[in-house]
């Protein structure tokens, strides 16, 4: 008796395990895929509805307005400017840091990691980093993306970690031949941190992409700094706004041809547009981050 | 002090001397390492400490155009008018709301879906599924609150679809039109977002359970649900608390994107969050005392609650958080 209901268990339990899984993997593609049939469906044709895994009236209409040189074409590239930019200049301070604090000899090591990890706990808010940042003139400026996102201290803790995991005798050798520490960062270190900075670099490259409340916040008067996410909320709100897809067709982009193009039809080719890149590079980097994510998140 | 003049500084120099004069070499010997480390000094300084300074505006009826010392001090005067007024006490009530739906529903759905995979053994579907559920932490809120806002619609929306074609309802409802789903939404969304990020802690440490517990339990006759009970669970149990007491220290911070991009008049006395509030007194009315008094506050309960928990992490005779 015992026996045989501990052997139907196991295909039950399995067998409604996986069905579960699989619906959360449903769950979390279709919207996606759904945006995507969107992307690629003519826009008067997507207002009668019922578009859900494949387009109806395949176009590609969608994606050449985005790319046709107007405003979000702009906005693309601002935005492809900052992440990169801003990814190689935190990727490289952040990490100079981290080796400077993993060395146990030097005498600021304590002070400077307090006085950084600190940071993670606490902001000035709002208010006083905004009269700060129009101080500094850096409101409606292109470096407003890139200076005040520079450091984080939960990175320079993941890459700390991770340097302090490097064999000592790597970096010893290096003195007796006579390398500084700045040598010995640049030419031993940051090659074997390959793995961590891959990590730390998709979290900034993430972060920057997605970003759009500092454009919001420094940069919404010069449509000239304009990024991707920033268009996107923009007509999303104003979506929201009217609260019904039929209304949002008669404000169709002028150029479009025959109301092929409407705004939710770019909505959604400016959601594929900005979270493509992300989605072809993560899984290639899933064995680095799950390890980052470990080395970073209890252990400081 | 007067007692003895010459003993003293000298019995205070000896030892001093020594270590100083090794401090200095010790520093004149890490000079790269000195300049490797100014910049970003100097960066967190301009970033971060120095702006705390302009905590003085709460204590000010702050106006730009007068420099610092023409400005009128208050005193609390901000502060006690943020405890009186009603909209205030509704964006405090809504922050620790939603705060709470979402830590407790991001807790137990991480855990759970950590579990139930760990139990998948066919490693590819695994590693799979774990992939995908990856994908939606790396959206922004912007494409995320649209994906929810379409999936939501009354038109055409997933949600009413499915529900009217499964004879749950027989009319579409304005999911985001009624104030009461919204905190609901909102914990449904960061689900949505967050649920196989969060899992990865989790599943990391299942792992590294020791596998002779399970052998254990299973000669002594224990069911999978048994051993989930006594076996897992407990394995996760410290993890599990450091995380809780450190997301704790978060308790006023419920997000700000979702409820700014999701929210819309008829919702907003649920919607509104301390970090909406700010930005709306602070940057849209001008009231940048008042503003400033609310950051103040948010800040000042998480950082007591932060150190709260690492006091208490430590009785745990866990790892200390920071």
């Amino acid at each position: 008796m015992r026996t045989r209901t501990l052997k139907l268990e196991p295909v039950v339990f399995h067998t409604l395990n996986t069905i579960f899984m699989i619906g959360i993997a449903i769950v979390t593609l279709y919207p996606f895929l759904n945006t995507l049939a969107i992307s690629l469906n003519a826009g008067n044709d997507t207002i009668r509805g019922g578009i859900y895994l494949l387009p109806r009236v395949w176009t590609d209409q969608n994606y050449k307005a985005v790319f046709a040189g107007g405003t979000i074409y702009h906005a693309f590239w601002i935005s492809v400017a900052r992440t990169v930019l801003a990814t190689v200049l935190s990727l490289f301070l952040t990490s100079m840091l981290a080796y400077a604090i993993s060395r146990k000899e030097y005498v600021f090591r304590k002070p400077i990691t307090i006085v950084v990890v600190m940071t993670m706990y606490f902001n000035a808010g709002l208010i006083p980093s905004y009269f700060l940042i129009r101080d500094l003139h850096l409101l409606n400026n292109f470096l407003v993306y890139i200076i005040p996102g520079l450091i984080s201290a939960f990175n320079m803790i993941v890459i700390r970690t991770y340097i302090q995991t490097l064999p000592e005798g790597l970096i010893e050798s290096a003195k007796i031949d006579g390398a500084g520490d700045f040598r010995t960062f640049i030419s031993i270190i940051l090659p074997l941190c390959q793995p961590v900075l891959a990590t730390v670099a998709l979290f900034v490259a993430v972060g920057q992409w997605n970003s759009w409340f500092d454009t919001f916040l420094y940069a919404s008067s010069k449509q000239d700094l304009s990024t991707l996410q920033y268009e996107l909320m923009k007509l999303l709100s104003s979506s929201m706004l009217s609260n019904s897809s039929a209304a949002v067709s008669s404000g169709a982009d002028p150029g479009a041809a025959r109301n092929m193009v409407t705004p939710m039809s770019i909505r959604a080719a400016i959601t594929i547009v900005a979270s493509l890149p992300i989605l072809v590079v993560y899984p290639f980097l899933q064995k680095y981050f799950v390890h980052g994510m470990q080395l970073g998140s209890v252990k400081e | 002090m007067a007692g003895s003049p010459e003993m003293i500084p000298s019995k205070q120099a000896a030892p001093q001397v020594v270590p100083k004069s090794s401090l200095w070499k010790r520093m004149s010997g890490q000079k790269q390492l000195m300049l490797m480390s100014l910049p970003i000094l100097l960066y967190v300084f301009v970033f971060s400490y120095y702006p705390i300074w302009g905590w003085t505006m709460a204590f000010q009826n702050y106006k730009p155009a007068r420099s610092f010392d023409q400005q009128e001090w208050v005193g609390f005067k901000h502060f006690k008018f943020l405890f009186s007024d009603d909209t205030f006490l509704m964006v405090l009530r809504n922050t620790i709301g939603m705060s709470v739906i979402n830590m407790v529903l991001g807790f137990v759905t991480a855990i759970i879906f950590a579990i139930l995979l760990n139990e998948i053994k066919q490693k590819l579907f695994k590693r799979s599924i774990q992939t995908i559920s990856y994908l939606p932490h790396f959206l922004s809120w912007i494409i995320v609150t649209g994906i929810v806002a379409n999936s939501l619609s009354v038109d055409s929306g997933i949600v009413n679809v499915l529900l009217m074609k499964l004879g749950f309802i027989n009319e579409p409802i304005m999911w985001l039109s009624e104030p009461k789903y919204f905190w609901g939404i909102v914990g449904a969304s960061h689900v949505w977002k967050e649920v196989g990020w969060n899992a990865i802690i989790y599943l990391a440490a299942i792992t590294s359970i020791d596998p002779s517990l399970y052998e254990a339990a299973e000669i002594d006759g224990a069911n999978r649900y048994q051993k989930m009970l006594y076996v897992t669970l407990p394995g996760i149990k410290s993890i599990v608390i450091i995380l809780l007491i450190m997301n704790l220290g978060w308790i006023l911070d419920a997000g700000f994107e979702v409820q700014y991009l999701l929210g819309n008049g008829v919702v907003v006395d649920w919607s509104q969050t301390i970090d909406i509030f700010v930005l709306k007194y602070g940057l849209q009315i001008g009231n940048y005392s008042l503003a400033t008094a609310a950051g103040i506050f948010k800040t000042v309960v998480s950082i007591t609650l932060i150190f709260a928990a690492n006091t208490i992490a430590k009785r745990f005779g866990e790892d200390r958080l920071i």
